[in-house]
Order: C-alpha cells, then sequence, then structure tokens
C-alpha cells in the first residue's frame, strides 16, 4: 500500500510540477469558470431588474448556484481527461505502462488531480460571484458537500468513458475531453427543472445523477427543504454508472495491450 | 538462471503475423542483440517482454515471473529505454528522474538521482528542460531514468538512433562499463551493426517475425562468410544464404555461442 501511495504521488508530482513549469496551464484551470460566472453573473442581473425583487433573487441564485455547481461536474471530469492527455500529448506513457504503476494507481492520480482542478478552478468563480453579485454558494448550507461530492463523481465516471474512447480510438478521440460532459448538459436540468423536458428526455436526466443534484439545489433554493430522496438516487446513480464506467476502462485497457494501441495510441 | 525465458511467443494483428512462435532465452549477465529489418518484429517482441502487449501465444518469463500474471513484480526489477518514448519535454531533468524515482520505489532517491547525474555526464543539465536538451544529452537522461531503480534486466530500443558518432560512441562506452560493472542483463534492438557487434555477446536474427539465425557476432560472421555484421544483416534480408549453401530466412540450426549466450529456434 505504501508503494501504490508512492506511486500515485509520483505521477500526481508529474502534473504538478507540469503546471508550476506551465503558467498558460494554471491560468487555464481558473480561465472558463470566472468566464462563465461573469457571462451569467451579469445576465443574472440583467435579469434582476426586469422582475420583482423576491423572485429574482431566487432565480438569480439558482442560475448562479447552477452555473458554479456544473463547473464542478465539467472540472472534474477534465481533470482526469486532461491529466491522461497530457501523457498521451508528451508521448511518456509507454514509460509509465512499463513501470511498476498498476491502472488503478494510475486512475487514482488522475483522480486526485481531478479533485485539484476542481478547487483551483471554480474557487475563484465562487469568489468572483461573491464579490460582483454577492451570490454566496455556501448559503445553500452543509448539503452543498454532498452535491459536490455527487458531481465530482459524475465527471469521474464520464471521463473513464472518455479515456476508454481514448484508449480505442486514439488522439482521434481527445475532442470528447471537452464535449462528452457538454452532451449531457440538456438532460442535467441545469437552468430548468426536469419537468420542463418532454417525457422521453425526463426519463434520460433521471437517470443522470446530475439531474437529481439540480433539482435538489432547486428544492433548497425554492422550498428550503433538502430534498434526500434526490440526493440518495444520485449517490445511487453514480455507483451504478461508475460500475459501469470501471468495466468498460478496464475492458478497454486490455483490449489496448491485445491490439498494440498502447505502443501508437498518440496518432 | 535466464533473465529471459520465451516460449512459443507469438503475435497476430488479425491476419497479419507479427511475431512467429518463437523460443529464446536469455542468460543473466548477457548482453543480447536483436537484429532484423523494418518489420521484423523486434519492437513488438519488445512490447510482449515490457507487457504493453498480451501475446497471443506462447509464455514469457521475465526474472523468475510469468509476465501474464506476474508482470508488476517483473517491471519493478526491469526499464527500459527508447528514443522513441519521450520523457515529458517541460519538466526538467530531475523532475523526470524525481517521477520516475517515485513509479520505481527507489529508496534515498535524491541521492540516486545525483550518482546518476555524475555517472552519465548530467550535474549541468539537471536544471533544463528536457525538451530544451541535444539528442546526445536526451539519450543520457533517458538512460538515467532506464537505471534510476538499477535494473536487472534493461531493454533498449536503438539506444544510439539519431546521435552523432562521438555521442553514439560515448553511449556504447558507457554501456559496456555499466553492464560489466553492474552485471545487469541487456536486451537490446539496434539498426546499428557495429553497435552490436561491440556490445552484444549473442545475436538473435529476426526476420519476419521468426528467429533465422542466432550466436556470437563472431559465429555469425564464420557462418556467413563476411567481414561485418551489416552484410550478415544483408545476406539474411535478401535471402543470399549461407556459406555452407543452406538458405538463409528458414530454421535456425546454428550452435549457440560458448558461455554467456542467448539460445532460440523458431
Amino acid at each position: 500500500m505504501k508503494h501504490s501511495a508512492r506511486r500515485i504521488w509520483g505521477l500526481m508530482y508529474r502534473h504538478l510540477v507540469l503546471y508550476r513549469n506551465s503558467w498558460p496551464r494554471l491560468v487555464e484551470l481558473a480561465y472558463w469558470p470566472v468566464l462563465q460566472m461573469l457571462i451569467w453573473g451579469f445576465t443574472a442581473t440583467f435579469i434582476a431588474t426586469r422582475m420583482s425583487a423576491g423572485p429574482a433573487v431566487t432565480a438569480g441564485a439558482m442560475l448562479l448556484g447552477g452555473v458554479l455547481l456544473w463547473e464542478v461536474a465539467l472540472r472534474s471530469q477534465m481533470g482526469v481527461a486532461v491529466s491522461f492527455l497530457e501523457e498521451l500529448w508528451s508521448r511518456n506513457l509507454g514509460h509509465v505502462f512499463v513501470s511498476p504503476m498498476r491502472p488503478w494507481e494510475m486512475v487514482t492520480a488522475m483522480l486526485g488531480m481531478s479533485v485539484l482542478r476542481v478547487l483551483f478552478g471554480v474557487l475563484p468563480a465562487v469568489l468572483v460571484a461573491w464579490l460582483l453579485y454577492a451570490y454566496n454558494l455556501f448559503a445553500l448550507g452543509p448539503v452543498l458537500v454532498l452535491f459536490f461530492a455527487n458531481l465530482m463523481l459524475m465527471g469521474w465516471w464520464v471521463a473513464l468513458f472518455v479515456v476508454a474512447l481514448i484508449l480505442r480510438h486514439g488522439a482521434g478521440a481527445e475532442s470528447l475531453a471537452w464535449t462528452m460532459l457538454f452532451a449531457l448538459t440538456p438532460f442535467s436540468a441545469v437552468f430548468y427543472p426536469v419537468s420542463v423536458l418532454p417525457k422521453a428526455m425526463q426519463a434520460i436526466a433521471y437517470a443522470l445523477p446530475s439531474a437529481h443534484v439540480f433539482e435538489g439545489m432547486r428544492g433548497v433554493l425554492l422550498h428550503d427543504t433538502v430534498r434526500w430522496d434526490h440526493l440518495a438516487a444520485a449517490f445511487a446513480l453514480n455507483g451504478v454508472w461508475m460500475a459501469i464506467a470501471t468495466l468498460v476502462f478496464a475492458g478497454q485497457f486490455r483490449a489496448a495491450r491485445m491490439s498494440g494501441a498502447l505502443l501508437n495510441i498518440g496518432e | 538462471m535466464d533473465a529471459i525465458r520465451v516460449n512459443n511467443l507469438t503475435k497476430r494483428y488479425g491476419s497479419v503475423l507479427a511475431v512467429d512462435g518463437i523460443d529464446f532465452t536469455v542468460p543473466v549477465g548477457a548482453t543480447v542483440g536483436l537484429l532484423g529489418g523494418n518489420g521484423a518484429g523486434k519492437t513488438t517482441t519488445i512490447a510482449m517482454l515490457l507487457g504493453l502487449l498480451i501475446p497471443s501465444e506462447g509464455s514469457i518469463e521475465v526474472l523468475g515471473h510469468a509476465m501474464a500474471r506476474d508482470r508488476f513484480a517483473a517491471l519493478a526489477r526491469m526499464n527500459f529505454s527508447s528514443p522513441y518514448v519521450l520523457l515529458p519535454q517541460r519538466l526538467t531533468v530531475a523532475q523526470n528522474l524525481r517521477i520516475y524515482g517515485h513509479l520505481y520505489n527507489v529508496p534515498k532517491l535524491e541521492r540516486r538521482i545525483n550518482e546518476l547525474a555524475e555517472a552519465l555526464d548530467l550535474t549541468e543539465l539537471l536544471d533544463r528542460r528536457t525538451g530544451q536538451l541535444s539528442a546526445g544529452q536526451k539519450t543520457r537522461v533517458g538512460l538515467a531514468k532506464a537505471l534510476v531503480n538499477r535494473p536487472e534486466l534493461l531493454l533498449l530500443d536503438e539506444p544510439t538512433a539519431s546521435l552523432d558518432p562521438d555521442s553514439g560512441d560515448w553511449v556504447r562506452s558507457w554501456l559496456e562499463r555499466y553492464r560489466a560493472e553492474s552485471g545487469c542483463t541487456i536486451l537490446l534492438a539496434s539498426h546499428n551493426m557495429a553497435e552490436v557487434e561491440r556490445l552484444c555477446s549473442d545475436v538473435l536474427m529476426l526476420k519476419t517475425g521468426r528467429i533465422v539465425d542466432r550466436g556470437s557476432p563472431q559465429e555469425l560472421l564464420d557462418r556467413y562468410g563476411q567481414e561485418d555484421l551489416e552484410e550478415v544483416f544483408l545476406d539474411i534480408a535478401r535471402n543470399r544464404g549461407l556459406r555452407d549453401g543452406r538458405p538463409a530466412g528458414g530454421r535456425a540450426a546454428g550452435k549457440p555461442a560458448a558461455g554467456k549466450t542467448a539460445e532460440a529456434t523458431a
């Protein structure tokens, strides 16, 4: 276990020094979350001027809360997928895969980097929301930790699917690292309730943990109620999707070792 | 005691047979060359020895560990260097060595990095970004990475490719000295015949996925009646045959070299 911890740290150290040596990468961590917050923050402010005080505050809170929480899932997913892509871009994967590092240790290191990317990406946006729009995400209360945890977990299993696809299709699939979670945004009911979706889309939405998280967020903001049913559903769905993603990743890793894809994955 | 034991090793990619049922052993402490033209199966064989590729058939045992079920125990005791597999270019030499020191659980890592830097003339380069180094310097950094865990088995894929003659000679001299001092087993894939002749006690000649001949460099020269291994290589590649009239490209029947030898059949 001690050896595993050291190998996990070794790969995390590789990414940490990469960020230390590259300021554009550091800036990129917070760039999109802060930009999103600026755009949606001013949009919320504009809408608020057209509404009466009470509903305006609630609508603004739902919009900004949605933006910030969805960034957690996005940054979490990109944190894993981009860490894997960094190895691919630097053509270093061969050395990593012939070291004693187990695949699960590599994934754990990427998850660790994902946590750091979420913190360094989302916290500046949370600060911007507080400074410019007097919006305090932490006002959601302790349940916020559970929302965060669920969205991070969702980012992780989506990233495992992305990495599995890159293992299968090579660097040609790398754009999925930026686009895959966006494809789930309409179903995640980030800015509107699931009930506004057509019935068929509602079924898809309720199969995603994110829709339950955002329904839960609206429950807190609109009714000051923690919807434990939605939270339980989110955790259960994350467990199921994580298990499926792990099996797909393990299968693709083995398939890549069979097909020789690990030798030319950069192409 | 063998560092590597390979039995009936076969790799198929669909209908393409990349490695065709090869058998060989590499004794502990030997330096064995893997020679063959492009597409002969050298890279595929090395990839299977490293666990990057799962064989279609056959078995590999490295340092007593079966690669099919215990590859991580073997990987901890071996290492690999190739100019075609890079280290992260934006990181400094010291950072790269530190990463791999952690991945291989190297004790007293900073001391080991300094030892390697001194031995490979890298001390002045430790804080330089790897991407800013010359080809020769990068080769030395690659070697330092490959030696960070004091491997008992070193797999080298064209270690002097793209180096000028002076740098290439420096690397070859260093490898000779290192092997003599450490007793490390080396399996070397190369297109540089002079390098193989100088470094290897035995040579496995590969062609279309099969081992078509084997022996010490001198034995091969005698067998083909040639002055250097390049001519032997060309004889085999062009099916010009052995001096005694037997065709090249078939089953190897040469007597294994005495002492530290690679034994192979196909």
